[in-house]
């Protein structure tokens, strides 16, 4: 993930090229998430603008999807599946195993911003659960030595 | 009797061999895909409808005839869109599809495209899947190359394929929550009458159908609709994706003849259930939203969409989730309830409240912190929530608590007298 500094006519740049699109915002969302590594709230009003949306409805679709995040990630973002395959294969001690490890709770940022842990409802990897998703990287069979490896892989 | 080699449609399901163009072709695909084109819309509609094919997302509605909905004469474009936002917990075989035979896909989609009188289709792939999105990208990519599809195509009928991806919402996976998604907006499921089918994409006659239905299509086309029909039982026809996870010991996808008993299927293909067939306390047949059936009921059950209605079930998508007798029912009751409370859009009261508070009781009822009346109360509120919403979502969280209320109250029932004993001595 590319993580240049939010500015506004790079905003304007984003929208430009997807703007030709059918239903052009979500396109134009992940492609900030993408260059920016979140949707700060300054680039809402230039969106609506430039799409000649209100800034309402832009929020409504930016809050709506847990993908477009608000505030930036950690370094590395790992997400943890804890759907019922997994949980019946015993993800939840692996949950806690992390949390413990990164001093956070799910959902939270290591304080030195390396890591973020999230949870995920199913990667659909349910035939190897549990399952686990590091930087768009998927895991599955996690176990206790699996996870450690990631997680100092994450520098954590 | 398992499902002979012969008759698999999915050849390449676990990826053993190449999934780019030249290999599709090798296993049967695009073969002969203009001579089934040059049959006529009507006939490839025909086909599908006498094979007897029911939509692979859930509800089974059959696809013949959902494509015969579609107006023949209409101003507006036609859209085919293709609901990859596979997010139903247990549910995997998607992926698998567009990850190692994606062509099966793009020429399903095509056929099924031209058949609708479509002449663009999108496709909507889950925001986590993204493997599975470049391994489209990349076939679509050599489809367009040898000029399957795409503009003046060899087959005589432009057809433009999008991927689309979505941003983490199951929602997004209801056929009008999907299309507002499509659209740039967020994904509230519209009111339906009208149907897509009239009022869809950009308010243009659309279809939606699951990836698994239209990548069954050219099989089914080019070896008959007879043939497709003779596997399974009667309405219940053909071959389907079972993807089988949890305590067995060795969970897999496979494809299998449709009424297949699941006894035979875990057995066959999963190396039984974790400790013995006697160890299995109940499976959830179709993915989360199904209500559950205990291991009594499973002895005998076949999986197909009629027999698991009569035991008030589905078959969903076929994900089966099997839990032995160390699960904590209500716990894992009590997880798919917080599930639908965090993924129900907000848009209708019974959901939106009503989730949460099943979520609630359930936190509750697995300490045993419960009195004994609220059982019935929570099967009341769940089916205030079903049915009373626009979309499935509202039963979706409605049915798995049902399910656990009506097979596991004496579950539930000591819980709370276990709580109680636990409580007065306390306080003696």
């Amino acid at each position: 993930m590319g993580r240049e500094p939010w500015s506004e006519p790079r905003t304007r740049q984003i929208v430009t090229e997807h703007k030709g699109l059918e239903g052009p915002l979500m396109p134009i969302l992940h492609a900030c998430v993408e260059t920016f590594g979140f949707v700060p709230q300054e680039a809402v009003p230039v969106i609506a603008n430039e799409l000649n949306l209100s800034r309402a409805e832009v929020h409504g679709v930016v809050t709506f999807y847990h993908d477009f995040r608000r505030e930036p990630a950690g370094k590395h973002v790992l997400k943890m599946c804890r759907a019922e395959a997994c949980q019946s294969m015993g993800c939840e001690p692996l949950v806690k195993r992390a949390e413990d490890r990164l001093g956070i709770k799910c959902g939270e940022t290591s304080a030195d911003g390396r890591v973020t842990l999230e949870p995920i409802y199913c990667l659909g990897l349910c035939a190897t659960a549990p399952s686990a998703m590091l930087d768009g990287k998927i895991v599955g069979r996690l176990n206790e030595a699996k996870l450690d490896k990631l997680l100092k892989g994450a520098g954590a | 009797m398992l499902l002979e080699d012969k008759d698999r449609i999915f050849r390449n399901i676990y990826g053993f061999h190449d999934a780019g163009l030249k290999g599709a072709r090798s296993r049967g695909s695009w073969d002969g895909t203009k001579l089934l084109i040059d049959q006529g819309h009507d006939w490839i509609i025909n086909e599908v409808k006498s094979s007897g094919l029911r939509g692979r997302g859930g509800a089974g509605f059959p696809t013949g005839l959902k494509w015969s909905f579609m107006p023949k004469n209409d101003v507006r474009p036609s859209y085919l869109v293709i609901n990859a936002d596979e997010s139903e917990p247990g549910s995997c075989k998607d992926r698998e599809i567009m990850r190692n035979d994606p062509h099966l896909l793009i020429e399903g989609a095509l056929i099924a495209s031209f058949a609708m009188r479509a002449h663009v289709s999108y496709i909507y792939v889950r925001g986590e899947f993204i493997r599975e999105r470049e391994a489209l990208q990349r076939a679509i990519d050599e489809a367009y190359e040898a000029k399957l599809i795409g503009k003046n195509n060899i087959h005589g009928w432009d057809f433009d394929f999008y991927v689309h991806h979505g941003a983490g919402a199951y929602i997004c996976g209801e056929e009008t929550a999907l299309l507002e998604s499509l659209e740039g907006k967020k994904g509230q499921p519209r009111l339906k009458p009208p149907f897509p089918a009239n009022v869809g994409l950009y308010g243009a006659p659309t279809t939606v159908n699951n990836v698994e239905s239209i990548a069954v299509v050219p099989d089914i086309l080019r070896r008959g609709a007879a043939w497709f029909a003779s596997l399974g039982l009667p309405n219940n026809t053909g071959t389907k994706l079972f993807q089988i996870s949890g305590h067995v010991e060795r969970p897999c996808v496979v494809e299998e003849e449709m009424g297949i008993p699941v006894r035979q299927l875990i057995e066959a293909h999963c190396g039984g259930v974790r400790g013995g067939w006697d160890n299995l306390l109940a499976i959830i047949p179709g993915g989360s939203s199904m209500p559950m059936i205990p291991a009594a009921q499973c002895q005998d059950l076949t999986m197909d969409f009629d027999s698991l209605v009569k035991l008030k079930s589905g078959l969903g998508t076929a994900a089966i989730i099997v839990m032995d007798k160390s699960t904590d029912v209500i716990k894992a009751i009590r997880r798919i309830a917080y599930f639908y409370k965090h993924e129900s859009c907000g848009q209708c009261t019974p959901c939106r409240e009503g989730t949460g508070w099943m979520w609630r009781v359930l936190e509750r009822m697995e300490k045993g912190q419960a009195e004994k009346r609220e059982i019935d109360l929570l099967f009341d509120v769940s089916k205030q929530v079903e049915g009373h919403t626009i979309c499935a979502l509202g039963d979706a969280a409605a049915w798995p608590v049902q399910g656990l209320l009506r097979n596991f109250r004496h579950v539930i029932e000591e819980r709370i007298d276990q709580y109680q004993v636990a409580h007065r001595d306390a306080a003696e």
